[in-house]
């Protein structure tokens, strides 16, 4: 790792989140998750398919409102944050969803330039240039007059992450940036990832649940299962860890849980 | 204005300085449009600069196309170790005219 990384990982929290419990109605999703990620990181969040991983993601963006436990984000509390606080927050943030969510009616420029038209007053032109470039660092340089429909797969993530760089953001969530990618177009996703936190200082919570990926670029990993942390930690550590279910998870093996019969039949008979 | 400008063996020298951010670039536009409209060579030095975001190369961009447009001249001196890492990430270090100092710059000029 350079030195400029070196640097960039000794310093304050970007993101905190203290003993966060969340529920789906009754059905507990997160469990007293507990989770710091220091500046300048690439902080790889990992875990199965209800593990609670894109819950504690929507916690993160304050999409949805944790029924305890504190979030903090750049310093900044989330639960109570006054407006203009949060839209000052904002400008500071970059969210590339895993779908993309480009505007299907607006070009890709025209979606590229969005966050600079909705929290900047800058020149036209200044706008339409940083537009471009963020579009020629994601490698789509002259598709900006495209609509999302004619784009790939692997494109429209790349024009989504366009559009969530385009504020030069302090923290970057990047949600599966490799699901649905070939390993080629996932692995220059991973080589981008890694250039912009050297090159724009960037911390950067990529969540996913593919391995090859989350190795290739983690400073550091939390693993989730269940609701609750298996393990966070260097991604070093993650991968020597002595976990079981860590290593199960690893090694994809599936999960083998004793049965409680009671509680089983109980499920079947609704009771 | 947050920046100054000299005039310095024929090129006019906007120095940037600090960070060049969104709430700065805008600045840095204006002063080195204003010396582009002036018909003056320019040269932008950035060896004091913290940190510049892609609203302030985005700046330098707008300059330097302004200026091939004139036939003016234009480049980059003294670019720090943290703007250098900005404009490779969009590969724009191979598009400025780049210099360590005016001097290098007049020597290249011929």
């Amino acid at each position: 790792m350079s030195s400029v990384s070196d640097r960039m990982l000794t310093s304050d929290p970007v993101v905190e989140v203290e003993n966060l419990v969340a529920h789906y109605g009754s059905h507990k999703v997160l469990d007293g998750v507990n989770l710091t990620v220091n500046a300048g990181e690439i902080h790889i969040i990992m875990g199965g398919s209800g593990s609670g991983k894109s819950t504690l993601l929507r916690h993160l963006l304050g999409l949805r409102r944790v029924t305890s436990g504190r979030i903090r984000l750049l310093g900044h509390e989330l639960d109570g944050v006054h407006r203009s606080e949060l839209q000052e927050l904002r400008k500071q943030i970059g969210v590339s969803f895993q779908g993309g969510a480009l505007l299907s009616s607006m070009t890709v420029g025209e979606n590229v330039t969005l966050p600079l038209r909705e929290h900047t007053r800058l020149d036209e032109s200044t706008m339409a240039i940083m537009a471009r470039m963020k579009l020629e660092v994601v490698n789509l340089g002259g598709f900006e007059h495209f609509m999302p429909a004619q784009l790939s797969g692997g494109m429209i993530k790349r024009a989504a992450l366009a559009r969530a760089i385009v504020m030069d953001p302090k923290l970057l969530f990047f949600d599966e940036p490799s699901a649905g990618l070939d390993p080629v177009v996932s692995a220059e996703l991973d080589e981008l990832i890694l250039r912009l936190r050297e090159a724009m200082h960037m911390s950067i919570v990529v969540v996913t649940h593919e391995l090859e990926s989350a190795f290739r670029i983690a400073d550091r990993m939390t693993v989730l299962d269940c609701g609750k942390i298996l393990i966070s930690d260097t991604a070093d550590k993650v991968r020597n860890s002595a976990n079981s279910r860590v290593q199960d998870l690893l090694n994809r093996r599936p999960r083998v849980e004793e049965l409680d019969a009671d509680a089983y039949l109980a499920r079947l008979t609704g009771e | 204005m947050s920046f100054g400008h000299r005039v310095e063996r024929g090129y006019a020298v906007v120095a940037l300085r600090g960070d060049v951010d969104l709430a700065r670039s805008p600045d840095a536009r204006a002063l080195i449009l204003q010396c582009l409209e002036q018909k003056s060579d320019l040269l932008v030095d950035l060896s004091e600069v913290d940190y510049i975001d892609s609203s302030g190369v985005a700046s330098l961009v707008e300059g330097y196309q302004m200026a091939k447009k004139e036939g003016l001249k234009f480049g980059l001196i003294g670019v720090s170790e943290a703007a250098l890492s900005v404009l490779k990430l969009a590969r724009l270090d191979q598009v400025f005219p780049i210099h360590a100092d005016l001097d290098a710059r007049l020597l290249d000029d011929g």
